[in-house]
């Protein structure tokens, strides 16, 4: 347990910190509304991460899980079904089996064609969703009422919300690490950086593939149902590419190779996006700079930063000692 | 004797150039058996073929008596049969002590295990420590793989395929770019594991080859021209012509 608290101190920081959010006063709609879709994100940032930082596959059709997790919602709800142990279940099970279906083809390919067959997939789901008239087409769909527990109303409340989503990411970090650590992440991670030697020991890194794909797949699903109930509404844009390159985005910007990174990485995303819009109409053209710089000076993204700064820090005092 | 692994009329063209034209060889169990041949002689599309990477125009590649030409890489691993490369082939990030372990798992039991963390699977290290004490490098099991020496990146591709077990050793220049005192070492380890595997080694240091083997093949372009044992080889006039100095047999 300490060991678990000396390797990870810096992502328990970080759970601790949203926990403490609403302790320390911020408990207004908006804030809270902002971080749990921070939150949300992030954990479909981190199922894509498993893939990007552990097994080297850059999906560019992420958003298509995490979208067919929010329409598996809004169909639900368009049945009369809001009851959460058949919703949840049901958006899990629908962008797993998304994520299964879509792996068996792309994982054929590698690299480039990886990324393009990924997008043109999410793209295929983008359209369809858009010509389903029952869901609003692209004018989206409004829910009826946020999915319930036994009739009970849990997930209308502000802060059972925000506790939801910061532990379903805690769980959603927790469970990704403990994969990379295990026996299946340890044949992911091999074949990343050598397949040709995972392949020498008998190991055909497909089947793993595969299944972390479909892992990752269905934890999008759950965070897309978050986010249709976040929202309250579903529309096509939830799983347009862009959304996939936002979060490839939080993935590289919160660190490639730190689970936790993809948390950050959203958290940071979002709240830039708040602040910058406030502060000019086009923001975006800030936006863009800022990225580009950060992904050139922070190799290690967000993640890296405090070892880096360490690490400066370090030398500074060593040249004063001097 | 049955050869543990046997070669039948192995073909293998790009286009129109004839790499591997007709190979027939066969490689009894414990024994070492050295390919040699110079540069462009298709040794390394051989050892290709041989290993799974590679599928041959025509011929049969018999392994334990069974014919595995239509396996893959993967299939034929996981019968035995280890490879190393002539560019090496490990896993940069990991420690050292972790590319042998991930050996080891590739051979005992499922791989689709989600929960324990590996690294602290004693049923993985244990045997995977004992293959770094094999080659030397037992010192050396908490290193990242990617900072070891040249020669040590060689030791611990041994490592790895002692680890998975194999019954047949198929090394692809073990020593290339190793330096002399890293080429003496190697030479003493794999005359040490001489007995207990079989091992089709491909070399271009004769020295070595002609310490080690027990017979040994001669393959220029794409043909085999002799095999025998290192005597025979050595009085061989046709190798002689085709590829020995008079000089480096003497």
């Amino acid at each position: 347990m300490t060991a678990l608290l000396r390797r990870q101190a810096l992502p328990l920081a970080l759970l601790l910190a949203l926990a403490l959010v609403p302790v320390l006063g911020v408990q207004d709609g908006f804030s809270l509304g902002l971080l749990a879709r921070a939150m949300i994100l992030g954990i479909a940032a981190t199922s894509l991460s498993l893939l990007v930082g552990g097994a080297g596959l850059a999906s560019l059709g992420h958003a298509a899980a995490l979208g067919i997790g929010a329409y598996a919602v809004a169909t639900l709800d368009l049945l009369g079904i809001t009851e959460g142990a058949v919703v949840f279940p049901a958006a899990i099970l629908a962008a797993a089996l998304y994520a299964l279906l879509t792996g068996l083809v792309s994982l054929r390919t590698g690299g480039v064609h990886f990324i393009m067959i990924t997008l043109a997939f999410g793209q295929m789901v983008y359209f369809a969703t858009s010509s389903l008239s029952a869901l609003g087409g692209d004018d989206g769909y409004t829910l009826y009422g946020r999915t319930e527990f036994l009739g009970a109303r849990l997930l209308e409340g502000r802060l059972p919300f925000h506790y939801l989503c910061l532990g379903l990411a805690a769980a959603t970090w927790l469970f990704c690490s403990m994969l990379l650590e295990s026996r299946f992440g340890r044949v992911l991670r091999a074949a990343k950086e050598e397949p040709m030697r995972v392949r020498a020991l008998g190991l055909s890194p497909y089947p793993y593939r595969l299944v972390a794909m479909t892992i990752a797949g269905a934890l999008a699903g759950l965070a897309g149902a978050l986010m249709a109930n976040a929202m309250e509404f579903v529309s096509p844009a939830i799983l347009s590419w862009p959304r996939s390159a936002d979060l490839l985005f939080m993935v590289i910007l919160g660190g490639v190779g730190h689970l936790h990174g993809a948390l950050l990485g959203a958290l940071a995303l979002v709240l830039a996006e708040e602040v910058l819009s406030h502060l000019w109409d086009h923001w975006r053209l800030l936006f863009g700079p800022l990225l580009i710089l950060a992904v050139i000076f922070l190799r290690g993204g967000l993640a890296g930063l405090p070892a880096l700064l360490a690490q400066k820090l370090v030398q500074t005092l060593d040249r004063r000692a001097r | 004797m049955a050869p543990l692994l046997e070669l039948r009329g192995l073909s293998k063209s790009f286009g129109a150039l004839a790499v591997t034209r007709g190979v027939s060889l066969a490689v009894a169990p414990g024994e070492i058996h050295a390919v040699i041949g110079p540069n462009g002689a298709g040794k390394t599309t051989l050892i290709h073929q041989i290993s799974g990477t590679l599928r041959p125009d025509a011929g049969q590649v018999l392994f334990r008596g069974q014919d595995v030409t239509a396996l893959d890489l993967p299939a034929r691993a996981r019968l035995g049969l280890a490879r190393s490369f002539q560019i090496t082939c490990i896993i940069p990030g990991f420690t050292a002590l972790a590319n042998v372990a991930l050996a080891v798992q590739a051979r005992s039991g499922s791989s689709f295990r989600f929960f324990r963390r590996a690294e602290a699977e004693e049923a993985l290290n244990a045997p995977a420590r004992a293959a770094l004490e094999r080659v030397g490098l037992g010192h050396r099991a908490g290193a990242v793989a990617g900072t070891l020496s040249h020669g040590e990146k060689r030791q611990l591709e041994l490592a790895i395929a002692l680890a998975s077990a194999p019954s047949l050793l198929l090394l692809d220049e073990p020593l290339a770019g190793a330096g002399p005192e890293e080429t003496a070492r190697l030479v003493a380890l794999l005359r040490a594991l001489r007995g207990d595997y079989a091992i089709l080694l491909v070399e271009h240091d004769m020295q070595a080859v002609f310490a080690l083997a027990d017979r040994i093949s001669v393959l220029v372009y794409g043909q085999l021209i002799a095999s025998g044992t290192p005597e025979e080889i050595r009085a061989h006039p046709e190798v002689r012509a085709a590829y020995l100095g008079e000089d480096e047999l003497a």
